[in-house]
């Protein structure tokens, strides 16, 4: 039992580990969006132009929300594969129904 | 149709569609709250956990826009030009936090509310008190604004007492949130949040149009104007607001940089604690569903709040052409009418017979403004005919016109009653059942949760009609609380094994006790302090819930090193919750 449960403790903690490294990515440019560039920066940003926008107003009332749209999908798609990666996805309802 | 119901006869086609349209959207409400309606607990309070991740993905985000994102917000970002984003990144942002640090282990937890969670991860009864308290406080003060705004659309559209319009309203939520609970709520809110999109977007599509020859308000608010090419828009609406002494419109506003961050960052986190948001992700089953239903929400949230700003901008250039100057005799017909609602006031200072729009509050524009023979500004417009009058200055039809208002009351409807049902289920899953009578059985606890339900809605519907001065002040308590309360004791509660019952406890009561303590100063308090150089580093009460989340952080993480660690068991749930598969 020992055996099997170290090696399965292990794959958890390496599990954990590439979450938190992915969330600290996608979270990093989240705090990046959100309130360097759409807050800290503007002003600076406001100086490029993007057809009929200013950039910093741009990204404040536009870029930033489908950045945050973006970001969520990359997460759900990392994260099933990595659920798959360690074997820790969920049973299908058909296991669960046969248990 | 006109014979069954004489008092039509007389009326306006606009008020007769409103009639029909809003008088089908309530009859599906009513239909779906007695077919979707809740036969125990786990329906009651979470759908059954079987909702799909989409229809959950909708039903959150009906849920989350109110009567104040549908009506009011893009004429708050017409008046606010730039630092109006705070709102949209601020009620965007926070699904972030919600999707990558909240909604997945919370769905694995897989109770029932918010409470619940902090409770068993807390091993403490106390811990399950300060949240079920923070819960049905944050919930009422929310709730309150809706009941309200039913009424105000009832009265604006349908020329009905708005006393009498908070009563329907009272009416149609009792129906399908008494009756089907979580169940019934989420499917009404699926049907709720195809209305109000349909009516939100309709008039922004004729609008951009109209202004710009570009269908898709987004992309048209950054194009040239159609009645002068080679002109872009905003470029247009900047150099009217500085002619008349506004800020630019893509300028800097009045707030100091720290504030607007503290505030974006304040209604980020905010949004990821508020109860009846979080409480929507215990409704799928699954944990990958979970993940995905923030994505569909925050997809559903965007496609409205994407729009907002363009409505904003398109607004506010229609007034300021359209109304500065022209002679009060010849305004168009949507002025007028709007006129008689007072929601335009037109006061002819100068007695020249035009209309004179302006700053008169900068004082580098008075000279101008004296020059020109002006003698203050003589048009007051409240925020929210920006979204109302939109399809009348658009000359869209009738059915449009109803079509917002039919608009207007989904948004307020859904989002009380999801607000209402955290309310029911904290008396009757955390007050009765677990924490005062363990005992009592499921078929009385669901009867709990059915007159709590019933008794939230009366008191709600009482603050509809006796509005309490303080609505708008303690909406920045709402946002404060869940800030300082929830979101670190949930994320430290996920993310920190060690985190045991004395440092959460603490934390959140020195999180609340801070952020309280500096809004009552400055909102209840002492008024005519509540300006940027009294306020500490220029923070504003808004933005303050930032603030007491790092209060929160400090004194949990102190207090935690300098207890014991939390009991085995919880140590195991915690390792339990960060992976989807089950054991």
């Amino acid at each position: 039992m020992a055996d099997k449960s170290l090696p399965k403790d292990k794959q958890r903690r390496a599990y954990w580990r590439e979450n938190l490294i992915l969330m600290s990515v996608l979270l990093t440019v989240w705090f990046i969006v959100s309130l360097l560039l759409s807050v800290v920066f503007v002003d600076a940003l406001n100086e490029i132009r993007l057809g009929g926008f200013r950039l910093g107003f741009w990204i404040a009332q536009q870029g930033s929300l489908y950045v945050f749209v973006v970001l969520i999908f990359i997460y759900v798609w990392a994260m099933n594969r990595l659920d798959r990666k360690y074997g820790l996805e969920e049973d299908d309802d058909e296991k669960k129904g046969s248990k | 149709m006109m014979d069954a119901l004489p008092f039509l006869a007389e009326s306006n086609p606009v008020k007769t569609w409103t009639f029909i349209i809003v008088g089908l959207s309530f009859a599906l409400y009513i239909c779906i709250g007695f077919f979707a309606r809740a036969k125990n607990t786990s329906e009651f309070y979470v759908a059954g956990s079987q909702v799909g991740p989409v229809a959950n993905g909708m039903a959150t985000a009906a849920g989350w826009m109110s009567a104040a994102s549908f009506i009011a917000m893009a004429g708050m970002m017409s008046f606010m030009g730039r630092d109006g984003a705070m709102y949209l990144i601020g009620w965007t942002g926070g699904y972030v936090l919600l999707a990558l640090l909240l909604a997945p282990y919370l769905r694995k937890f897989g109770k029932f509310t918010v409470p619940d969670f902090v409770g068993e991860r807390y091993y403490s009864k106390t811990a399950r008190v300060v949240a079920l308290v923070c819960a049905i406080f944050v919930s009422f003060t929310y709730v309150a604004g809706q009941m309200r705004g039913v009424g105000v659309v009832f009265s604006r559209f349908l020329e009905v007492d708005i006393n009498l319009g908070v009563g329907i309203g009272m009416v149609i939520v009792f129906f399908y949130a008494v009756l089907g609970g979580q169940k019934g709520i989420t499917y009404t809110q699926v049907a709720q949040y195809c209305v109000l999109i349909f009516a939100y977007m309709v008039p922004a599509f004729f609008i951009s149009i109209m202004m710009t020859g570009n269908v898709i308000p987004q992309l048209g608010f950054g194009a040239e104007l159609k009645a002068e090419p080679g002109v872009f828009l905003l470029d247009k609406l900047d150099g009217i607001s500085t002619e008349l002494g506004f800020a630019a419109f893509t300028g800097r506003g009045s707030k100091s940089i720290i504030d607007v961050f503290c505030i974006t960052l304040a209604l980020m986190v905010g949004t990821a604690g508020l109860p009846h948001v979080i409480t929507r992700f215990f409704t799928v089953p699954k944990v990958r569903d979970a993940r995905i239903s923030a994505g569909w929400a925050l997809l559903f949230i965007v496609i409205l709040y994407s729009t907002a700003p363009a409505i904003a901008a398109f607004a506010r250039t229609n007034l300021l052409t359209t109304v500065q100057n022209t002679e009060y005799k010849n305004v168009p017909q949507w002025f007028t009418k709007w006129e008689e609602t007072g929601l335009i006031k037109f006061d002819d200072k100068n007695d020249d017979g035009k209309i004179q729009y302006y700053n008169d509050q900068n004082t580098n524009f008075t000279a101008t403004a004296t020059s020109n023979g002006w003698k203050g500004n003589e048009l007051t417009v409240d925020r929210d005919i920006i979204v109302l009058a939109n399809p009348e200055i658009a000359g869209l039809p009738a059915w449009v016109i109803a079509l917002v208002a039919a608009g207007g009351l989904a948004a307020a409807l859904s989002t009380a009653a999801g607000l209402l049902l955290v309310i029911s289920t904290s008396v009757s899953h955390d007050l009765m059942k677990n924490t005062i009578s363990p005992h009592i059985t499921e078929k009385q606890e669901l009867n709990y949760a059915r007159i709590a339900a019933a008794v939230a809605v009366v008191i709600a519907g009482l603050f509809g009609i006796y509005p309490p001065g303080f609505v708008a002040e303690v909406v920045a308590f709402a946002f404060g609380l869940a800030a300082s309360s929830f979101f670190p004791a949930i994320l430290l509660g996920i993310f920190y094994k060690r985190m045991n019952k004395e440092g959460a406890v603490s934390g959140m009561i020195a999180g609340i006790v801070f952020t309280s303590a500096y809004i009552i100063y400055f909102k209840f308090m002492h008024k005519e302090f509540d300006t940027a150089e009294h306020h500490w580093f220029g923070i504003s009460p808004q933005g303050i819930g930032a603030v007491g989340m790092m209060v929160n952080f400090a004194v949990s993480l102190v207090v935690c090193r300098l207890t014991p660690a939390p009991p085995t068991k919880v140590q195991e749930m915690v390792e339990d919750i960060r992976v989807p598969k089950a054991n």
